[in-house]
């Protein structure tokens, strides 16, 4: 469609975000900028211990202090029948209740809500509550759930999920067996608090008998009003849902959670419209939690280093109550499509335990490629083959595809091997290890981590909540272009890239474009932000139906001006007709002729110049990648410093480098904090034990350096050519530094992979590697 | 609960109001006065995203007292930019330089880089580079943020960077 228009001026370019001039200077709406007339605020009362039976409330004290309208508990909440759902519309397995409904299964677990005039009086009050509980011995670790007591009474066992067995089947046991080279590896991935900028939040108002406006700090406002809908049963109200600007959201944020449908039923009971917003506090430990889970890997390679076989047992500790029970099939999909590996077999289960649940995390199935690769090179160490060749013997290379690998899993675009051989021309590595050697005879330790991946993006159409997207165009009477998406941006800068596809697409200036995408009363539904689409999908809708806005226009301005439509381009705004350059008109004339004119309009024609596309595209879309990184660990410190980070990625069509690179990087920093910084820990009796970002560390300036990126730009089968690029750094940026840390320690033996690779936990490794030289010198 | 009666000056504009001895300044500019551009995200003073100027310094709004902001100046992120809407030079470098994604914490970097680049300062990268510890960003990795920081003061771009 639209051969015809030759040129692209900003699909490729750096142009400046449109969402910057509002952010820049203080004029955002987010979620606690909305203020409503009769507005009254809400704080939770929170269970201070992880498992027991509630004996008494008394509420008394704080139902006295002035400005206190309301606190409800479950006997008053649990009067509006609810179902919470998982993001992918099952029911939440567990007995899960909005407030706790006579027990409590873990530190945070919200008990009573309070309504008051102030955030601050509600806090008051929330602090007057007396909270009676029979404590009882909690399960906290994976270990505990496998033997402890029932997290939930009732229930089978705490292996709330399992698929795929313990013992491997014969065949695979057979080739790893047969196998020159097994290697087992390993992974204690610790828990993560997604700590978005700005904390959940929500303000909802019951407008009459059926009408609900929620504002939420949320990644679909779409999804959340299909979800609000479905969890409430309430299909007659209408609900509307509003999410201007977003503070970060990273998957934490995919679905509205039990604070914000116990702030929504709140409102229904009391009539008044309710704002709550999450502290810190609540953000690091009430919020959904992310990852904690280990995953032992076997595999089998023949004598030159070619994959055989494999075997993955993954167990994750989902918390008491998880956004979805779940024990990460995806690890185990996703963990061979970029190699070539005859055989895979796996197990993997989810556990209950008295912590707080899982929620998602920008690249959920990340695991996959830290166990993965950090595997090859220790295999490589003990081949006795230089890491990169290794993967080169085993990657899937363009020439092999379409191929079927492990999972079933046909890959027919994918480029880690071509995206490696870029990265080695920028990579020096026969440079680095000469420098390597020199350094670790001064007793300094630099090592160097490469790795490659795919990445299923853009998945659409195999899974309820994840559908294609619509883009809405229309050229205004003024000339001017406005686009209603159905996808939402919480800082990935959609009305930037949108804009820019359809400035191309249709022909107009990149500033005449105007982009709306965060109500969910315009556009339709899709989840937006979730698994890295909003590019591909809601970029190849926007191409689409500025192609067709095109289209109408050509054919207007030919019935108009007596041309053939295939003379007439649209440029800059202004209509051109070929061979007759006096004859070109703007834009904005076709426009007022098509809104105001009908009659001017060929026989038949639709009045008015608009156009609608619903793109639905393949159902994965692959990404590829590979990355390198060098770091010098401090033996006196086990401080790690990152001194280069190269990332070689392709992602298709690039509609905006900068922002493309501003997704790598803010994934790569995530991959950064958790390899070195984040843990959310929790002691014997289930606290966690990380209550501020004093004890939180994240990633700060100083913790990350200047990263460099290529770009290849395969097109992908999608309208336009795009790939996702929004999770990729999550995931392929951990076992890249990962292996950059083993590598500079490879002299005091193999490096136990626990996250975080903590100063002290580096130390720890060197120091026991010189405690065993030191027993063998003695011997 | 006491109560205080303040004055103080925010973006050139005077306001006086009765607030409670515990009303942090952050909350007081947000809540009484609308200045929602300030963002309070820990509240513990780590992430720095409540950074407003109190005469023309840098300060946590969520660590400070609105009593304590009596009679004084101050600065929020709505008062950068020229009354002609043209952005202030360091705001204008973090949009050069895709230094913000979420845009939550930003107000308080372009604060924090503002009170130390006005008035003819001519702060040398590495003083900026350590102002920047005082922040928290989960979306950019800082490295838009670095970026800037190099174009205010007309330090070069590492070679493979783009502007």
């Amino acid at each position: 469609m639209n051969a015809n228009v030759p040129f692209r001026r900003m699909v490729g370019k750096r142009a400046p975000r449109k969402e910057d001039a509002r952010l820049l200077t203080g004029r955002g709406q987010y979620t606690d900028d909305v203020r409503m007339p009769g507005m009254l605020h809400c704080v939770f009362v929170r269970s201070p211990v992880a498992r027991g039976r509630i004996v008494s409330f008394n509420l008394d004290a704080a139902r006295d202090l002035p400005g206190v309208h309301a606190i409800y508990t479950h006997d008053d909440l649990g009067q509006v029948p609810i179902q919470l759902m998982t993001f992918f519309f099952t029911p939440i397995a567990a007995p899960i209740s909005l407030l706790a409904n006579g027990r409590v299964a873990c530190v945070g677990d919200p008990v009573a809500l309070v309504i008051a005039e102030s955030r601050a009086i509600a806090e008051d009050a929330a602090a007057l509550v007396e909270l009676e509980i029979d404590e009882e011995t909690p399960v906290v670790t994976i270990a505990d759930a496998a033997r402890g007591a029932l997290v939930h009474p009732g229930t089978e066992s705490n292996c709330s999920q399992e698929m795929g067995a313990a013992e491997i089947p014969e065949a695979v046991q057979a080739m790893l067996d047969k196998a020159a080279h097994r290697v087992t590896k390993t992974v204690r991935h610790q828990r993560i608090a997604q700590s978005p900028m700005e904390a959940r939040a929500c303000v909802a108002s019951f407008d009459g008998a059926e009408e609900l406006t929620i504002h939420i700090s949320c990644q679909s406002p779409h999804f959340v009003a299909r979800y609000v809908s479905t969890v409430l049963g309430v299909p007659q109200e209408s609900i509307r849902v509003v999410a201007k600007d977003v503070g970060g959201a990273f998957g934490l944020k995919n679905m509205p959670w039990r604070e914000e449908m116990a702030v929504i039923v709140a409102a229904k009971l009391f009539r008044r419209p309710l704002k709550w917003i999450e502290d810190r506090f609540e953000s690091l430990t009430a919020s959904s939690h992310a990852r904690e889970q280990e995953i032992t890997l076997t595999a089998g390679f023949d004598a030159e280093g070619r994959l055989l076989a494999a075997h993955g047992d993954c167990s994750i500790n989902n918390g008491a109550w998880p956004m979805g029970e779940d024990c990460n099939i995806a690890v185990h999909m996703f963990m061979w499509p970029a190699y070539k590996l005859p055989a895979y077999s796996f197990h993997t289960r989810g556990w209950y335990t008295n912590t707080m649940g899982l929620g998602g995390y920008r690249g959920p199935w990340a695991l996959e490629s830290l166990i993965r690769e950090t595997l090859l090179d220790d295999a490589a160490r003990q081949i006795g083959l230089d890491p990169i060749e290794l993967r080169r013997r085993n990657l899937v290379r363009c020439e092999d595809q379409p191929m079927t690998t492990g999972m079933d899993i046909t890959v027919t675009d994918i480029t880690p091997y071509e995206c490696l051989e870029k990265l080695l021309s920028e990579v020096d590595v026969a440079a680095f290890r000469k420098e390597q050697a020199a350094a670790r005879k001064q007793g300094r330790y630099l090592g160097l981590g490469v790795t490659t991946y795919v990445e299923p993006t853009a998945v659409a159409g195999i899974m309820t909540p994840l559908t294609g997207e619509t883009a809405q165009v229309r050229i205004e009477a003024t000339g001017k272009v406005t686009a209603m998406l159905s996808t939402h941006s919480q800082g990935h800068g959609m009305a930037t890239t949108m804009a820019q596809v359809i400035a191309d697409r249709l022909g107009v200036a990149y500033d005449d474009v105007t982009v709306f995408d965060s109500d969910s009363a315009i556009g339709s539904y899709s989840p937006s932000a979730a698994g890295s689409r909003q590019g591909v999908i809601a970029g190849g809708a926007s191409w689409r139906a500025a192609e067709l806005l095109a289209d109408k226009v050509k054919r207007i301005a030919a019935h108009l001006y007596n041309a053939s439509v295939e003379t007439i381009t649209i440029e800059d705004g202004m209509i051109h007709i070929a061979g007759a350059p006096e004859m070109s008109r703007p834009l904005r004339e076709v426009a007022e002729i098509a809104h105001g004119e009908p009659f001017r309009l060929p026989e038949g024609m639709e009045t008015g110049l608009e156009a609608q596309y619903r793109y639905q595209p393949p159902p994965m879309t692959f990404t590829s990648a590979a990355h390198a990184c060098v770091v010098e660990v401090d033996a006196e410190t086990g401080f790690v410093a990152i001194k280069r980070w190269v990332s070689s990625e392709d992602c298709g069509t690039i509609i905006n480098p900068g922002i493309v690179e501003g997704q790598i990087a803010g994934g790569l920093a995530q991959a950064i904090g958790q390899v070195l910084l984040e843990e959310m820990p929790y002691d014997d009796r289930g606290n966690p034990l990380a209550a501020t970002f004093k004890d939180y560390l994240m990633p700060a300036y100083t913790d990350i350096p200047d990263f460099e990126y290529l770009h290849a730009n395969t097109p992908s089968q999608t309208i336009g050519g795009m790939r996702g690029v929004g999770e990729g750094g999550a995931i392929i940026g951990p076992p890249t530094l990962v292996n950059a840390i083993a590598d500079a320690l490879a002299p005091f033996g193999p490096l136990d992979v626990a996250l975080p690779l903590s100063p002290p936990r580096v130390l720890e490794h060197i120091e026991r590697a010189e405690a065993a030289t030191r027993m063998e010198e003695a011997v | 609960m006491s109560e205080h009666r303040i004055e103080l000056t925010v973006n050139g504009r005077r306001h006086a109001a009765t607030v409670e001895a515990r009303t942090s300044l952050g909350e007081f500019l947000r809540e009484e006065l609308g200045y929602t551009g300030t963002h309070l995200a820990c509240e513990h003073g780590v992430c720095g995203a409540c950074t407003v100027m109190l005469e023309g310094l840098a300060v946590r709004s969520c660590l400070m007292l609105a009593v304590q902001a009596d009679g004084g100046e101050v600065t929020t992120v709505e008062g950068l930019a020229e009354a002609d809407g043209s952005l202030h030079p360091v705001q204008q470098a973090l949009r050069d330089n895709y230094g913000l994604q979420c845009g939550f914490c930003t107000p308080g970097v372009a604060i924090t880089l503002a009170a130390l680049t006005t008035s003819g300062a001519k702060p040398e990268v590495e003083d900026l580079e350590a102002a920047m510890s005082g922040h928290i960003c989960r979306c950019t990795g800082y490295q838009g943020i670095r970026r800037a920081i190099r174009q205010l003061t007309g330090t070069a771009q590492p070679v493979g960077e783009h502007a």
